[in-house]
């Protein structure tokens, strides 16, 4: 008995090898991926076309359409965590392997949001600077990013669980996901507006940090659950 | 553990598709070195059957054991000694077959001696190792899956119609696989609507949706 369950591979071996095959099957499908930043980098280039070229105005729109970009986009992305897996059987072997579930979908969710929410903070500099964003305000932007963007991942992740059974789940996903991410888009557009103004951003971080740590603890659990049912 | 409930025990499970009974009060137990066919029609439940007795699925009523505990409870020890292949094949098609090999190893471990090149030889795929598998025919994207079964240590093989779209060659080199895996106190329960030809074990046969099981060697 000991000697079969020493050849078993460690669950952080299963754990880094899913992210190094999420990640090779995400850059044979480049073009994939791009879709979501593109959409990212289109949506927040009108605006100013659009509205107005008006440098104070944009100042004060710029938070807030960056994020809901963001938001948007990360969204857009969620299709991909799990689909593939599920039509080609793949996912249901996963929930057949003797390490836990979680660590495993929170592997899928970690290479997810390698490949679509680090291109988003690594883009908003750029985008910062053509709603004329001042440096204070692109630094806070990308600290709410860096903080924001894998709790979107992650709470997706547990709608695109629950949804992927269903024929047509994307209205579903939206509407389950959505106000989940609210709080995130409040507190992170809110930050960079302070920083602008000069005042404390501290609170709202703290905010943002408190729910990625209650997302990283229950989202995998909860996702993980959620494809068992899928599965079914 | 003592050897009265080793094996994989179903206690009198039923399953419905929609309004329909597909089987109910299934009980039977499996022990090592036996080998159960499920057959049946189209729709008669074969791969509900399989499915609930991988965990993969809930029956409607009953339960299934594993070494005498219900496999929900024992899951990392019963799935470290399952192996379940369905339908789907699986396997990503982006990935080579060594790298589809690579991640069910580190999925779920597999014998020390045995390496993926090696079974990948044993499949007859030597030579395609790097090919990504979308380029294979689908014989042969069968065989990487079907390649599992030269690395794992499972004691229970749950086949869901292995032999589809394989070659006589490839089907022969399966029974030859299967009767040492019985031999060697494994478990299999395997679904075909070919002839399966087994020199080895207990084998008993399932015909759904009657619950009763047929002994034939």
């Amino acid at each position: 008995m000991t000697d079969s369950t020493m050849a078993v591979p460690s669950t952080m071996g299963a754990f880094i090898s899913l992210i190094k095959r999420d990640l090779m099957l995400s850059y044979r499908h480049r073009n994939e991926l791009l879709n979501p930043l593109l959409f990212f980098v289109i949506v927040v280039t009108l605006f100013p076309l659009g509205v107005s070229p008006e440098k104070i105005l944009l100042q004060t729109m710029a938070p807030g359409v960056i994020w809901v970009a963001a938001l948007l986009a990360a969204m857009l992305s969620l299709d991909t965590l799990f689909k593939s897996d599920y039509e080609d059987g793949t996912l249901e072997q996963m929930m057949l392997s003797p390490h836990s579930n979680a660590v495993l979908v929170l592997a899928k969710i970690t290479s997810h949001w390698l490949v679509t929410g680090v291109p988003i903070i690594l883009l908003a500099p750029l985008l910062g600077l053509f709603m004329f964003l001042p440096g204070d305000g692109i630094i806070t932007l990308m600290l709410t990013l860096l903080l924001g963007t894998p709790i979107l991942s992650l709470v997706g992740a547990i709608g695109m669980a629950l949804t992927l059974g269903l024929n047509r789940g994307g209205m579903l996903l939206s509407l389950l996901v959505l106000p989940l991410y609210i709080p995130v888009l409040i507190f992170s557009a809110n930050a960079v507006d302070a920083s602008m103004a000069g005042l404390a951003i501290k609170g709202q971080l703290y905010f943002l940090s408190a729910l990625l740590v209650l997302s990283i603890t229950l989202a995998p659990l909860a996702a993980a659950t959620a494809l068992k049912i899928s599965v079914e | 553990m003592t050897d009265a409930v080793a094996g994989l025990h179903l206690k009198s499970v039923s399953c419905t598709r929609g309004y329909r009974d597909l089987f109910t009060d299934l009980d039977f137990k499996l022990c090592p070195g036996q080998v159960l066919r499920v057959e049946g029609k189209n729709g008669s439940g074969k791969t509900s059957l399989l499915r609930i007795m991988a965990g993969l699925a809930q029956p409607l009523e009953g339960e299934v054991l594993w070494q005498g505990r219900k496999i929900h409870h024992a899951e990392s020890d019963y799935f470290q000694n399952l192996l379940f292949l369905g339908h789907r094949a699986a396997i990503k098609f982006e990935l080579s077959p060594i790298e589809n090999l690579c991640m069910a190893k580190s999925l779920y471990g597999s014998k020390t001696e045995n390496g993926l090149e090696e079974a990948l030889y044993q499949v007859g795929l030597y030579g395609f190792e790097d090919i990504p598998c979308a380029r294979l025919s689908a014989g042969q994207k069968r065989r990487v899956a079907l390649a599992q079964l030269f690395l794992t240590r499972a004691k229970c093989w749950i086949l869901d119609e292995p032999y589809t779209s394989l070659d006589v060659a490839a089907v022969a080199l399966l029974e030859k696989l299967f009767t040492q895996h019985i031999d060697d106190g494994g478990m299999l329960v395997i679904t075909s609507h070919q002839p399966v030809t087994l020199q080895a074990g207990e084998q008993h046969r399932l015909v759904l949706p009657k619950t009763q099981l047929e002994q034939l060697v």
